[in-house]
């Protein structure tokens, strides 16, 4: 059976007041085959290290980008993480193929309900046209972009709600971690929680 | 006179250093290892020292005032109102039980008349404070249950000694129809009694005002002149002081001392009083002991064993008995009655007070008061053993021996955070934790500050912050995190190599000037230090570079990038710094390192090798491909 390597990157400005990145981190594997990167605990004054960051990127397999949802985007240190590490001729370019082939998806929360992403919701839009622009980098990366795994509703949520979410990510990473992941299946679904509800025994019990 | 003094000093401290050791080796408290000590070098075995050996207790006698003076310090006003149940509750019963019990006991079986017999009874009714908090103290029970209750009838006592001392000579009015008596010296005795005891309440309040307004100021005064010795000599002063301003009244001096420790325990100055006054009572009292050994008067045991011997029994037990009721009446747990009982068993250094006093009166015959005298020692010489034996063979039967509790009804004020040095550096780092409602202890020498700092109600500590007594008082040991913000280089580190010496538990953030502290700080094992040159200088280059014509934020990106390469170069050289020849001069020293730096530099391409938001540099790429 193959490892994988998970590098998870992760960006919360204000994590100490969030419920569900906590719940959702509490229950991650304890293995050293997963990374967590606290991206705002290392680069408070975003002066992103480089160099250190790619050769991160290089060491792991699968990288996720997990971030709450914040106007439709990211928070902003890991929009400047794109901009600072994601260099021409290093990921992309003519001589840029260091994250070829690797799989990114990202791990979002929103505040708003499932029902809201939609054209005729509040958001206008679904969840992975917002997400085009991460989408697109990724594809310029030459990175496989799978779709997200996506906690909705966190507003809405009491604790034993965190804690099932969390516990439903924790199952499905450490099947991440020890499984030949299969892309065209995945590419199949609109959300990642979703192909774990139908593909995964574990989850969701 | 001179070599006499020096050959006295050479066989008291001798005798300590050659027996407390052993004691202490064979594990007996300190306390035995200075009475053996005198008994060897006293009169009835080695006779190395002959009768001074009393005017050596006299003197030594102020290691008991010191004492006084330093448990005074511990217990502000507001904990010793929280004691006062205590003090006058099981106090009170210890000391008229047990002087009712051997009065009535003495005329009973000794026959002796009843102003003798009273002299006597309250004499041996007062334990040893010396004894008993020294072995507190060596077995850290001072702030345990026990400590507490013991240091309550201790304190009784003490103030008892002041009325048995006044009634004493209206016994021998009795006795010999007034006369001709000195009350000891004493300026008031000429008086009547209500003017005496007007005196006394005067003393009493006027030590109150004037160690809150004379002495604080002038402790003030004395800081500011930063002389270390000066204040040691001001603190030595204060207790003297005290002491010979009672001594006129006709107080007890450890009264005095007492009280003007608590006035002065809320001062600021507390913690460094104490560590100034704290080895000369160790001294003292090491003397006081070698004195009682010294003065034990084998002859007369010798002359009637079996009489000295029962008493010494009798008076142990009696003493036992109407503790350990006491105790009952205050529903203590057996194991804790048990040691708080033998603890206070023997007779005290008051007793000696007492008897001494009554002897200049001529109430009790010599002889018999000698013999007493023996009685005292001795019975202060067992109590070491009692304690001994009950710890080894009577308490494991009893039941769970209380462990040195960390008792739950006193609160822990102690914070996590402990800054040392509160000028502009440590000020502004204590004023951030504050604005974010960090509690932070201060250790400042500067009495001014610390007057203020109190004032605006922080946790303020006066005195010299690498004294490992004040480090401990000030919380160290428990602290998460102390931060070394001293303006002086040389004493920030040898604070920081104190620190990690004697708690190496907590985690140290450390000023440094500038590059050559930091690397001794590295050498130190020091990881967290910050170069005050460092980040303002970087900040002024970087606004240097935005008046040159920069953009704002590529001129702070470069120095933000300037300082992590310095603070990798700074680790660097740090270790390459000892490579180098160790006789080099400081000044030399400096301008190599600068050499080295700048050839460093010379390498460095800040974002030389980071192309973020650079199109310029896609656009070259791109129109160079396109070319081909």
């Amino acid at each position: 059976m193959r490892t994988n390597k998970i590098l998870i990157l992760f960006a919360h400005p204000l994590y100490e007041k969030s419920h569900a990145h906590k719940a959702l981190i509490k229950h991650m594997p304890k293995t050293e085959n997963i990374k967590f990167h606290d991206l705002y605990e290392l680069y408070p004054e975003f002066n992103i290290n480089i160099k250190y960051e790619q050769e991160l990127l290089q060491e792991y397999d699968i990288i996720i980008w997990q971030h709450p949802m914040y106007w439709y985007s990211c928070p902003p240190i890991l929009k400047q993480w794109i901009d600072m590490v994601l260099e021409y001729n290093w990921a992309y370019g003519s001589k840029g193929d260091a994250l070829r082939n690797k799989l990114i998806f990202q791990v979002i929360t929103t505040g708003g309900k499932k029902e809201n992403y939609n054209a005729t919701g509040t958001d206008r839009y679904t969840i992975q046209d917002l997400l085009q622009p991460f989408n697109q980098t990724a594809q310029v990366c030459k990175m496989i972009y799978l779709p997200p795994y996506v906690v909705h509703g966190t507003h809405l949520m009491q604790e034993k709600d965190y804690q099932t979410s969390g516990k439903d990510y924790g199952i499905f990473l450490s099947e991440l971690l020890n499984m030949e992941v299969p892309i065209n299946q995945i590419l199949k679904y609109d959300y990642l929680n979703d192909w774990c509800q139908n593909e995964l025994k574990t989850y969701g019990n | 006179m001179e070599t006499n003094f020096l050959f006295e000093s050479i066989l008291y401290l001798g005798a300590a250093v050659l027996f407390v050791p052993i004691a202490k080796k064979v594990g007996l408290s300190s306390i035995l290892g200075y009475l053996f000590a005198g008994i060897m070098i006293g009169p009835s075995v080695l006779g190395l020292i002959g009768q001074d050996g009393e005017d050596i207790m006299h003197f030594a006698e102020f290691g008991v005032v010191m004492m006084l003076f330093l448990i005074g310090l511990e217990l502000d006003p507001y904990k010793f109102w929280k004691m006062r149940k205590f003090i006058a509750g099981m106090g009170s019963l210890q000391v008229i039980g047990t002087t009712i019990l051997l009065f009535f006991g003495l005329q009973l079986f000794l026959g002796w008349n009843w102003q003798v017999a009273l002299i006597i009874a309250m004499a041996l009714a007062l334990s040893s404070t010396a004894i008993v908090l020294q072995t507190l103290k060596e077995k850290g029970q001072s702030n345990s249950a026990l400590g507490r209750s013991s240091f309550a009838v201790l304190l009784f006592q003490d103030i008892a000694v002041i009325p048995i001392l006044a009634v004493i000579p209206l016994l021998v009015s009795e006795v010999s129809g007034g006369g001709d008596l000195e009350l000891n010296g004493s300026l008031i005795s000429e008086l009547s009694g209500w003017l005496q005891t007007l005196v006394v309440v005067v003393v009493i309040t006027s030590i109150y005002f004037s160690g809150r307004y004379v002495l604080v100021p002038l402790l003030r005064i004395v800081a500011k002149t930063r002389l270390q010795e000066l204040f040691t000599a001001s603190a030595l002063l204060v207790v003297v002081g005290v002491s010979y301003l009672m001594q006129l009244v006709g107080l007890s001096p450890a009264l005095g001392a007492f009280m003007a420790g608590v006035v002065l325990a809320n001062s600021e100055f507390r913690h460094e009083l104490e560590s100034d006054i704290a080895p000369f009572k160790g001294l003292l009292l090491g003397l006081f002991f070698i004195g009682v050994g010294a003065s034990i008067n084998f002859n007369l045991i010798i002359e009637n064993p079996l009489f000295i011997l029962l008493f010494v029994l009798a008076l142990t037990v009696l003493k036992f008995l109407v503790l350990f009721a006491v105790g009952l009446i205050y529903k203590k747990k057996v194991d804790q009655n048990l040691q708080f009982s033998i603890g206070l068993s023997q007779a005290g250094e008051f007793g000696f007070v007492i008897l001494s006093f009554s002897m200049g009166l001529q109430i009790v015959p010599n002889d018999l008061a000698n013999q007493v005298l023996a009685v005292v020692a001795l019975s202060m010489l067992i109590t070491p053993f009692l304690t001994l034996i009950n710890e080894k063979y009577i308490l494991p039967n009893v039941g769970v021996k209380e462990k040195a509790e960390d008792s739950a009804d006193e609160i822990h004020e102690q914070n996590e955070v402990i800054i040392a040095g509160f000028g502009h550096f440590g000020s502004t780092i204590g004023r951030l934790l504050r604005a974010n409602k960090i509690d932070v202890t201060v250790l400042d020498h500067d009495a001014d500050r610390v007057e203020l700092l109190r004032k605006m109600g922080f946790k303020v500590y006066y005195g010299d912050a690498t004294r490992v007594e004040l480090l401990k008082s000030a919380g160290a040991e428990e602290a998460k995190l102390f931060i070394a913000a001293i303006d002086n280089p040389a004493v920030n580190l040898k604070l920081i190599e104190v620190i990690r010496k004697n708690f190496p538990n907590v985690k140290i953030l450390a000023r440094a000037r500038n590059r050559i502290d930091a690397y001794e700080l590295i050498d130190h094992g020091v990881e967290n230090f910050y170069r005050e040159t460092l980040y303002t200088a970087i900040h002024m280059g970087v606004d240097a570079l935005v008046q040159l014509g920069f953009r704002k934020y590529t001129a702070t990106r470069q120095g933000q990038q300037f300082i992590r390469y310095d603070e990798e170069t700074t680790k660097r050289l740090a270790k390459k710094r000892h490579d180098k020849m160790a006789y080099m001069v400081t000044v030399q020293e400096e301008v190599e390192l600068q050499e080295e730096l700048l050839k460093q530099d010379l390498h460095l391409q800040l974002g030389g090798n980071d192309h973020s938001w650079d199109s310029e540099y896609l656009k070259k790429d791109v129109n160079n491909r396109n070319f081909k």
